[in-house]
């Protein structure tokens, strides 16, 4: 069967009809550093967005960028870089956690999958940050959603449908952000020692504060002792890391401010730029649970309030070790990979609390066999594959990534 | 403006229809329909255009409005929601065969936690309520339309409204957390919640925006934030719309994110003048009001830097605001602007489309003359910092073909916005009166797409008829 492997949006046209043509399905790819996220494929050709690749516009002063879906996100982040930018949602590389170390990740698979670091909480997820797609439909088809300017409501957001679609709702070959300064310079606080409930407690509480934290995660003590940072490694004792980010000199009045309105007695600790550098990337990729590598790994969103309770839990019930960013409201959890990888137990526990689950490593085997997103319920199931239906209605495009018959 | 045929059965079961109504929304005046009675349900925002609907229902809960749903959906009874009716597009316009659902009897808040910092309201709330309901605990929520006092979070969703603090805090998608969504089968979708990231597909994004073709907002959460130490804007005039422009360009490339960037030329500066005497120069072609946020020492310097990049672009005139009362007469010329229009000329069209910001002073100038040819006055006042511009066409609708003649102009202002890579609408929504000139945007392809997106949805194509999508004379009217 056939390997696509096109060098423009036209070569993604011909590469969807000759398969619509051939009645068998595509597996869409770009630098495929993602490829085990999702459920399975069962796709007779396979399509690589790798050729479909540069920057079309990048206007600093409008903070706007646009690239072909094809581009390898490390010449993305040089590019802002080098005008004091960056993409907002601070976006994951998840190589190491996935063992997809050699894999160079582009910008496609990042929007198809729309993973959002640390700052999401301030600066929001990789969806609120797209404000264009150009993406080819089931048909063939080439359609155009948003643009290049950030206030859009000309029929329907199809530019939010498609981040996080995993591709099983076009082949995305555009993209466009709207990008922001990078930081002029960050500072990170870690209270040390604290529980998870007290930790829980404590970043809300700097939520609640106006010195716009950019950032709030826990990590108990085990997961903490695996940081690169030895401030954090060898304190023996858990953290409470919180960041404010912004121009340097405004930095430590904020800091101060910050400590006194939280009113702790946990001893604190303050790490310089390029050790809050080190810890936030830990966070962020989520490398702190690589090893053991047999081990599942589960992304839970869930409120703020229950996410400190959960891993309490879970730890307790299914043996389940990991740490939470967002104050709470993101979970990163290591299970055993056997039988279900702690699926039911997880889900039931989320169920009261609100929220979702989704595995994001784990053998193949256990992917296929277990929902690795929340099961939806039957009428929003039954949306999606209407949905599905409307864009690409001969099911071609990375069918069943997401859910059975979508 | 041609709307689909009404259907001449569905209006001959007028009597019927009320009945049934009456019998699902049981509540005393849930059901509205005498010729009277029907009169402010007609038009919105956009006044321009009217027509009564068949009859108008005012639920109380997410059931009846399921219920009516569902029942539309049997008989093939057109069904449009309705908030407030500010709109300014004509999205919430009805049809003579239609079922208005208005949501004026749902306003609760039904839920602040301020500890997952969210609010849970019902869709008929006003938008100004969620700030009212959580500020005595240092919060509020981003989103601010103009008309923020009137209008409905419902209507905000579905039009995805944006306000003059979107630069820094994003319109409503962006501070949109759960939706309770009503289909037009009568089925209860809830949507994400009191956590940041929904499960499946992004059904949040596409429901906002979504100019209630795809269902009924009944309840929405939001996120709502902790409100900053402080905020004081500075005003800017400059002799030209190309140094204004420049001027944002520049500051926006200093690394500093204002949480306002307000654009306004000579007309609108007169005319707020005249009306409320803030202070404006008014020997300048064009003003920016420009706003920080932080501790008092953190505006200060701020306001100084952006000061220092302005200088570079030989301001006119340059006033920094000391303190609450300077802040608040800064703002008050920006804030009466349509108040100010609409004294000075009889009627006015407030378009709003969107362009690059780099791309500013090209379209004034483009608007300049289109002004200059339909020999109508334009003012512009827009949020310079997204490039989302709201033209006001100035005309008199007691002159003979004066609205024709503003409406013409409009139309090419909007397609000047699509032309210099900008769009239809940045907040007002497409409605009924920008339906024709999205084939001007998209292609055809793209247009069946998202009308075949809106059928997942909406199956039977009775939400919202004859808005968004391009309505041609030579299209079947819906199957009756
Ligand atoms: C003076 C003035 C200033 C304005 N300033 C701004 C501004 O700064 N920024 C901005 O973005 N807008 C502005 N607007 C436009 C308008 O206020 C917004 O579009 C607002 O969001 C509409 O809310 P509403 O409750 O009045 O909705 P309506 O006018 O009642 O309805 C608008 C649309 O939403 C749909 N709808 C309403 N409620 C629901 C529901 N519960 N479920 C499904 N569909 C629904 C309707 O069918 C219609 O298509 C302004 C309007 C005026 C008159």
């Amino acid at each position: 069967m056939a390997e696509f492997a096109p060098a423009d949006e036209a070569g993604v046209v011909d590469a969807v009809r000759e398969a619509r043509a051939s009645g068998e399905a595509i597996e869409i790819g770009g630098g495929c550093s993602r490829q085990g996220f999702g459920r399975p494929v069962q796709a007779g050709h396979t399509l690589r967005l790798k050729g479909v690749s540069g920057v079309e516009l990048y206007r600093p002063g409008e903070l706007v960028l646009r690239v072909r879906a094809g581009t390898p996100l490390a010449e993305v982040e040089a590019t802002l870089d080098e005008a004091g930018q960056a993409l907002p949602f601070e976006p994951p590389d998840l190589r190491v956690l996935l063992g997809s170390d050699g894999a160079v990740p582009t910008v496609g698979g990042l929007v198809a999958t729309n993973l959002s670091g640390p700052a999401r909480i301030v600066a929001g997820a990789l969806r609120d940050s797209l404000i264009g797609v150009r993406f080819v439909d089931g048909d063939g088809e080439v359609n155009r959603s948003g643009g290049r300017v950030m206030k859009n409501v000309t029929g329907l957001d199809l530019v939010k449908l498609q981040a996080g679609a995993h591709g099983t709702l076009g082949v995305l070959t555009e993209v466009t952000f709207k990008v922001l300064p990078k930081p002029q310079d960050t500072l990170t606080i870690a209270l040390v020692g604290l529980s998870s409930e007290a930790a829980g407690e404590a970043m809300r509480a700097a939520l609640a504060t106006p010195f716009e934290v950019s950032a709030a995660a826990y990590l108990p003590n085990s997961v903490a002792a695996r940081s690169g940072v030895n401030e954090i490694a060898r304190a023996d004792a858990s953290a409470v890391l919180l960041r404010l980010a912004y121009f340097g000199e405004f930095l430590p009045r904020r800091g101060r401010d910050l400590i006194a309105a939280l009113d702790l007695a946990a001893p604190i600790v303050e790490l310089p730029a390029d050790a809050s550098a080190v810890l936030w990337r830990e966070v962020r990729d989520a490398t702190l649970l690589t090893e053991p590598r047999e081990r599942a790994v589960w992304r839970i969103s869930t409120a703020p309030t229950a996410g400190p309770g959960l891993l309490t839990m879970l730890g307790r019930e299914i043996g389940a070790e990991g740490f939470f960013d967002w104050a709470g409201g993101l979970l990163w959890l290591a299970t055993d990979a056997a039988g279900d990888a702690g699926a039911a137990r997880i889900r039931a526990a989320l169920e009261p609390l609100g929220g979702h689950a989704t595995l994001v490593r784990a053998p193949s085997p256990v992917r296929a066999a277990v929902d690795v997103f929340e099961p939806q319920p039957e009428p929003v199931l039954a949306l999606t594959k209407r949905i599905k239906a409307s864009i690409d209605p001969d099911r071609l495009l990375n069918p069943g990534r997401m859910y059975a018959g979508v | 403006m041609r709307m689909p045929e009404p259907k001449a059965a569905v209006i001959a079961r007028r009597d019927t229809i009320v009945r049934e109504l009456k019998r699902l929304c049981p509540a005393p005046e849930a059901v509205i329909d005498g010729d009277d009675a029907l009169r402010p349900y007609e038009t919105d925002g956009l006044s321009a255009y009217r027509q009564a609907p068949l009859a108008v229902v005012l639920p109380q809960s997410t059931e009846e409005v399921a219920a009516v749903l569902r029942y539309c959906r049997d008989e093939g009874i057109p069904v449009l929601g309705r908030g407030a009716g500010t709109s300014l597009s004509g999205g919430a316009m009805p049809t003579a065969d239609g079922v208005v659902i208005s949501m004026m009897k749902m306003r609760d808040v039904l839920d602040l936690d301020f500890e997952n910092r969210t609010a849970t309201i019902e869709a008929g709330t006003t938008n100004i309520a969620i700030t009212q309901a959580c500020e005595h605990e240092g919060f509020f929520y981003a989103p601010d339309p103009s008309s923020q006092l009137a209008c409905s979070i419902g209507g905000n969703v579905a039009n995805n409204a944006g306000g003059a603090h979107c630069l820094k805090y994003g319109v409503t998608t962006n501070n949109l957390l759960g939706v309770k969504l009503v289909t037009l089968d009568g089925e209860v979708l809830e949507i994400g919640g009191k956590y940041l990231e929904p499960a499946g597909l992004d059904l949040l994004g596409l429901v906002c925006g979504s100019e209630g073709q795809l269902g009924i907002i009944t309840e929405v959460t939001v996120r709502i934030l902790r409100a900053p130490e402080g905020a004081r804007p500075m005003l800017l005039g400059f002799q030209s719309n190309e140094q204004a422009g420049a001027c944002v360009d520049a500051i926006i490339n200093s690394g500093i994110i204002p949480v306002a960037l307000e654009f306004m030329d000579r007309p609108a500066i007169h005319a707020v003048e005249a009306f409320v005497h803030a202070g404006y120069p008014l020997d300048v072609e064009a003003v920016l009001i420009i706003e920080v946020e932080g501790s008092e020492a953190e505006i200060d310097t701020l306001l100084e830097r952006i000061a220092e990049i302005a200088a570079r672009f030989e301001p006119a005139f340059s006033r920094i605001s000391r303190d609450a009362q300077e802040a608040a007469a800064i703002w008050l010329g920006r804030k009466s602007a349509f108040g100010a229009i609409g004294r000075i000329s009889p009627d006015y069209i407030c378009i709003d489309g969107t362009i690059p910001t780099s791309k500013l002073p090209e379209t004034l100038h483009h608007i300049g003359d289109l002004g200059r040819t339909y020999g109508l006055e334009i003012a512009n006042i827009f949020h310079a910092g997204d490039g989302n511009l709201h033209p006001l066409i100035l005309y008199n609708a007691n002159a003979e073909g004066e609205l024709a003649k503003a409406e013409r102009c409009a139309a090419d202002i909007l397609k000047l916005c699509v032309d210099m890579e900008g769009c239809l609408s940045g907040e007002h929504g497409v409605g009924i009166e920008k339906r024709e000139l999205m084939r001007y945007q998209f292609t055809a392809a793209e247009l069946a797409l998202q009308e075949r997106v809106k059928h997942a949805f909406d199956r039977e194509g009775l939400l919202n008829v004859g808005k968004v999508f391009p309505f041609d004379e030579d299209r079947p009217a819906e199957a009756a």
